[in-house]
């Protein structure tokens, strides 16, 4: 099939854009995985993080840096939008769910036009000492952004896994994912449990967001390619799994990179493939692989 | 009497959970059978594989000589198993009369008036004809209560399951929906009645069972039930 | 029979509207308004009637574009028989996915419709002889008799595919089935146990709306000379076709219609006056203010009141 050192090399960028995919996903893996959020606009929100990142790059600002400044606001940003989402629809019972898919898609939509009138659709990127570089490995050349976008989705991910199974915050927001009406009897109160979870998971899409435009240029309809991809991620792991996610990210990153590099396919057929990635999980095995 | 239904090594898992673990039942003919238990024991989860809400992983359902184990749950309504459920799910865009419709028109294949007139009929017997027009999103707990059983009974069921249908109702209510409940066996309808309140399960029940954590611990008629050392202590928790 | 009297009524001002005006321009926006009342109503038929929220609008509409434009190329298939075709085409896919989507839950459905649209673009994206990544240029043929403006005769064609999906649609929602669908909306699992096949009925929807959906592609390529994949498929489509009937109302047939004609028709002025932004923008502030303030939709809010002004 493929000769051994592209399939090395394929395998290789997997794990690093897997890594990123992971991360990227990490911010819906807690929203829906977690707390049922039909979440479709979490991409938008990731790349209206990248736009911010790019205001605050061109101030100066290393983006990596930009990218942790910006997840304080983001949690406010996180929290307001989970409240308004409850008060509109959750609380009206189960039919509103429905209004909910549709409720984000508009809001998607909304971010996704604003940042055309604001910015324009055209590309944008960053600049960094680590950007533009690469470093070689044996007849292996990785762009360091990767590397640095690698590391910084490596670390996230561990920080987010560790706080929501060491700190009692993070054991109670997985909780209220499990058995709701059990922590209300514990005197926890669900709603801002949700609220707070909310607010880490758009957060880390503020992160997320500055890796985006750190591996490359961002455009405002972004947002569209990275529904397959996060939603597949998050399906495929296994909704409220955090190891899910990593392996599922993982899965997604070789999968799309293997398709690039064959010579037979290439990138005209890598969008499709979280896409079909999806499709097949949600028809054999919905539950993913670690699901509840 | 027959057994109109079998239920034999029915077992359930969710994920690590053990919903139920070997369950077998045989219910006869027009018989009134109580299931009883504490929250949790997996009354509902029995429920739902019985009627094909759930698929059970192990075992078999046994309805009239057949097994429906695989059937979807629309189909095995049609051969007769209908439910209410536990919290009322009406048809919340519907009339109360165009919820009966549904079951008269899927089940039973009635033409649309005459389907009318049959719900009508239906809803005289359960004192909710006068509400025939209203909104079902409009009706009280007992009223909603009233209107899970009359679209069961919609289905022309030969085995009614009743899930909790009198759960925080008070006195006079319960005694109305064990008079709707009475009258349905009397016409032939076998019934499996879930419920906690334990003096209208005593009344109406021929035979009880109790379910503990997925299984059967105790089985027989209702008195010896209540006074089962078993049964209080998985209700009390001592 | 007053429904009926009203579709001959309105068929037949369409029709002396294209032998009248002369201004071309209002038969290009018209195709364009009476394209989304064709995709609001049968999106409807679905997500409004059965509840099933979905993004795949542009799956079917872009697979009936692409069966009308490949059979053109192929055959020189006259426009009638690209538009059958087309719509058989879009069913099957309708069925096929739908048989396979619709037992998952609202949310997964809704994900799994975009990743239909997605594999359905990369396919015509990697297909050289439907044009590729590149596209297709078409060359029209001339109009049929007794029509002399081409542009004027894909308005009346459009007009047709409206009032019969309007018709369509009213059947299915005063019929069994419609009542059967609204049950699955409701709630789905007593809908079940009260007999109704939830899978089959589920899929019947998607049919039905999918085949609508690849009718209303199929003068496409006509319309704009031209074909190609991203713009084909492009989600603007969803967006079109779900906040019309978000707008407008989903549990009645005229509700899709008032809000794809008064949707469609304010994007054209907007994207006109102001910018094509901007409109994407209108219909993104329209659909959340109405999916949070008013669920039931513009007719809702004409049915409050009305019951107030009985008073």
């Amino acid at each position: 099939m493929l000769p051994l050192d592209l399939l090395f090399e394929g395998v290789l960028f997997g794990i690093l854009l897997g890594a990123f995919y992971a991360a990227v996903s990490m911010g819906l893996s807690v929203s829906f995985g977690l707390l049922d959020v039909p979440h479709v606009a979490h991409p938008a929100i990731m790349v209206f993080g990248s736009y911010c990142t790019f205001v605050l790059a061109r101030m100066g600002l290393d983006p990596i840096v930009a990218g942790v400044l910006l997840m304080a606001p983001f949690f406010l940003l996180g929290m307001l939008v989970y409240r308004f989402y409850y008060e509109a629809f959750e609380r009206r019972g189960a039919e509103a769910g429905v209004r909910g898919i549709a409720f984000f898609f508009g809001l998607a939509l909304i971010i996704e036009v604003g940042l055309i009138l604001a910015f324009g659709v055209d590309q944008r990127l960053v600049e960094a000492a680590y950007i533009g570089q690469s470093l070689r490995f044996g007849d292996i050349r990785i762009p360091m952004r990767t590397l640095a976008v690698f590391g910084v989705a490596v670390v996230l991910t561990v920080l987010l896994s560790l706080y929501l199974a060491k700190t009692f915050t993070g054991r109670a927001i997985k909780a209220v994912a499990q058995d709701e009406p059990a922590l209300r009897l514990m005197g926890a109160d669900p709603v801002r449990i949700k609220q707070w979870a909310f607010g880490i998971a758009t957060a880390v899409s503020a992160l997320a967001g500055a890796m985006l435009i750190i591996i490359g240029p961002v455009e405002p309809a972004m947002d569209r390619l990275y529904i397959g991809r996060t939603f597949a991620v998050v399906v495929l792991g296994g909704l409220g799994s955090m190891t899910g996610t990593i392996a599922a990210g993982l899965i997604l990153g070789i999968s799309e990179s293997i398709v690039l590099i064959h010579p037979a396919l290439g990138a005209s057929w890598a969008p499709a493939v979280s896409f079909a990635l999806l499709l097949l999980v949600l028809a054999i095995r919905p539950q993913g692989l670690f699901g509840r | 009497m027959s057994a109109l239904l079998q239920v034999k090594g029915v077992s359930k898992h969710f994920g690590g959970f053990a919903a139920l673990s070997d369950v077998s039942i045989d219910i006869a003919e027009g018989e009134r059978f109580g299931l009883i238990g504490p929250n949790g024991s997996g009354k509902t989860t029995l429920i739902n594989c019985v009627s094909g809400a759930l698929r059970n992983e192990a075992g078999q359902i046994i309805y009239q000589g057949k097994e429906v184990t695989r059937l979807p749950a629309y189909r095995r309504t049609r051969l007769g198993i209908a439910r209410s459920f536990q919290i009322p799910r009406p048809f919340s865009s519907m009339s109360v009369l165009e919820n009966l419709m549904v079951p008269l028109q899927y089940v039973v294949h009635r033409k649309e008036t005459e389907a009318r007139d049959e719900a009508l009929a239906i809803l005289k017997t359960t004192a909710l004809a006068d509400k025939a027009g209203t909104p079902s999103n409009r009706l009280s707990q007992v009223e909603l209560r009233k209107l899970e059983l009359a679209r069961a009974m919609a289905a022309r069921p030969r085995l009614l399951i009743s899930d909790e249908a009198m759960a925080g109702l008070s006195g006079s209510e319960v005694d109305e929906v064990l008079k709707i409940l009475f009258d349905l066996n009397a016409s032939g309808i076998t019934i499996i009645m879930i419920e906690h309140i334990m003096h209208a399960v005593m009344r109406f029940s021929q035979r009880v069972v109790c379910l503990d954590a997925g299984r059967i611990i105790c089985e027989g008629a209702p008195a010896a039930i209540v006074a089962n050392a078993d049964v209080q202590r998985a209700y009390l928790g001592a | 029979m007053k429904f009926w009297a009203s579709l001959v009524v309105v068929l037949a001002l369409v029709v002396a509207a294209a032998f009248t005006v002369k201004n071309e321009f209002v038969f290009y926006a018209g195709y364009t308004v009476l394209l989304y009342v064709v995709l609001a109503t049968a999106w409807n038929i679905l997500g409004g009637y059965a509840g099933y929220v979905n993004f795949g609008t542009p799956a079917f509409f872009g697979l009936g574009a692409y069966t009308g434009a490949v059979l053109y190329k192929a055959f020189a298939l006259p426009l009638g028989l690209q538009i059958a075709a087309a719509a058989l085409m879009s069913g099957l896919l309708g069925l096929f996915a739908g048989a396979l989507t619709l037992r998952l839950r609202g949310i997964f459905f809704a994900i799994a419709t975009i990743a239909l649209v997605v594999i359905m673009e990369t396919a015509f994206i990697n297909w050289r002889y439907a044009g590729g990544a590149t596209g297709l240029q078409l060359l029209r043929p001339p109009p049929t008799a007794p029509f002399e403006s081409y542009i004027k005769m894909l308005f009346v064609v459009m007009a047709a595919m409206a009032l019969g999906a309007v018709a369509l649609a009213r059947y299915i929602q005063d019929s069994w089935i419609g009542r059967g669908l609204r049950a699955i909306r409701d709630s789905e699992e007593a809908a079940e146990c009260s007999g109704v096949p939830t899978l089959r009925l589920k899929v019947f929807a998607c049919t039905v709306s999918g085949a609508l959906m690849g009718a209303a592609g199929a003068p496409m390529p006509m319309y704009l000379q031209y074909i190609e994949p991203s713009s084909t498929f492009n989600l603007n489509y969803a967006v079109g076709a779900l906040a019309s009937p978000m707008i407008g109302g989903t549990g009645h047939w005229l509700g899709p219609v008032i809000g794809a004609l008064l949707l469609s028709s304010l994007q054209q002025y907007v994207t006109v006056t102001i910018s094509n932004e901007m409109n994407v923008l209108v219909v993104g502030v329209l659909l959340v203010v109405f999916v949070v303030a008013a669920p039931e939709g513009i007719l809702g809010l004409a049915k409050k009141v009305g019951a107030r002004w009985k008073r």
